[in-house]
């Protein structure tokens, strides 16, 4: 199966989209891997709420499931789908065009300006 | 459909490929348009190093030298961690045309995976600071 790489940075897209997605991942990435509980103690949303959101995130790959003490699930952030996204935002922060301008400026300008 | 592997563009400059030339491989010609410092070491494997002001930065390598038509080199992909091995590959083509001069600039790799990234992408790393911190803990433990 080829890598289907713009699909995995849509569903990143998507997952991001979502503010309390968005906290959940922070949460993880400031505090390390955590239980839906202590997410809850940690995030102005319930526990339910949480464990829909850790749900989609782990099918997208964002978090991964591991098993945490007293037998309670524990998620920790999983960075790959983020690389792919990251590489399809680079492609659109390249911005060729304003270099280019930039460039066709700078051997518009005075001769005598440059030494 | 949208995740560009390739980009590419192609502006006509009314000025000889000399000047282009020296505007792509020059430390003063580099600064007066891509950066607002730079530093270059001309030759294949050599470096390039651009700064902006207020901050940041990129290194380039040097890939291909063919003065004065094609100048290559490549550089880190924007936003992957520093020591990220990928890198995307950028040419400047220049032909002439009439007195002016045809420049041509492909930057090409941003969808390149390692063999093993599809993989990754839902596998995770388990890597990284969680193995470094429980060798860590197994080195602390073990003195």
């Amino acid at each position: 199966m080829p890598p289907d790489i713009e699909a995995i940075a849509e569903q990143v897209f998507v997952a991001l989209a979502d503010p309390t997605r968005r906290g959940i991942l922070a949460a993880l990435a400031s505090g390390g891997p955590a239980t839906a509980t202590d997410l809850a103690e940690r995030l102005p949303i319930t526990r339910q709420a949480i464990a829909k959101h850790l749900a989609l995130l782990a099918e997208v790959g964002l978090v991964t499931a591991e098993p945490g003490e007293r037998r309670r699930v524990r998620y920790r952030l999983n960075s790959g789908p983020m690389q792919v996204a990251q590489q399809f935002l680079a492609s659109l922060a390249r911005d060729w065009d304003d270099r280019l301008d930039a460039l066709t400026r700078q051997l518009e300008r005075p001769r005598a300006v440059r030494p | 459909m949208g995740f560009p592997d390739r980009i590419e563009r192609t502006v006509e400059l009314a000025h000889p490929r000399a000047s282009v030339w020296a505007a792509l491989t020059t430390a003063e010609g580099l600064a007066g348009w891509f950066g607002n410092e730079a530093q270059i070491d001309l030759r294949v494997g050599g470096s390039v190093r651009m700064t902006w002001t207020g901050g940041p930065s990129a290194d380039m390598r040097i890939e291909r030298i063919e003065e004065p038509s094609v100048f290559g080199f490549t550089w880190h992909i924007y936003g992957l961690p520093e020591d990220d091995p990928r890198r995307t590959y950028v040419e400047f083509t220049l032909e002439p045309v009439g007195k002016g001069t045809r420049l041509t600039v492909v930057e090409s790799g941003f969808a390149q995976l390692p063999e093993d990234g599809y993989r990754k992408a839902f596998d995770g790393n388990t890597e990284g600071w969680a193995s470094e911190l429980s060798d860590l803990v197994e080195y602390l433990n073990a003195t």
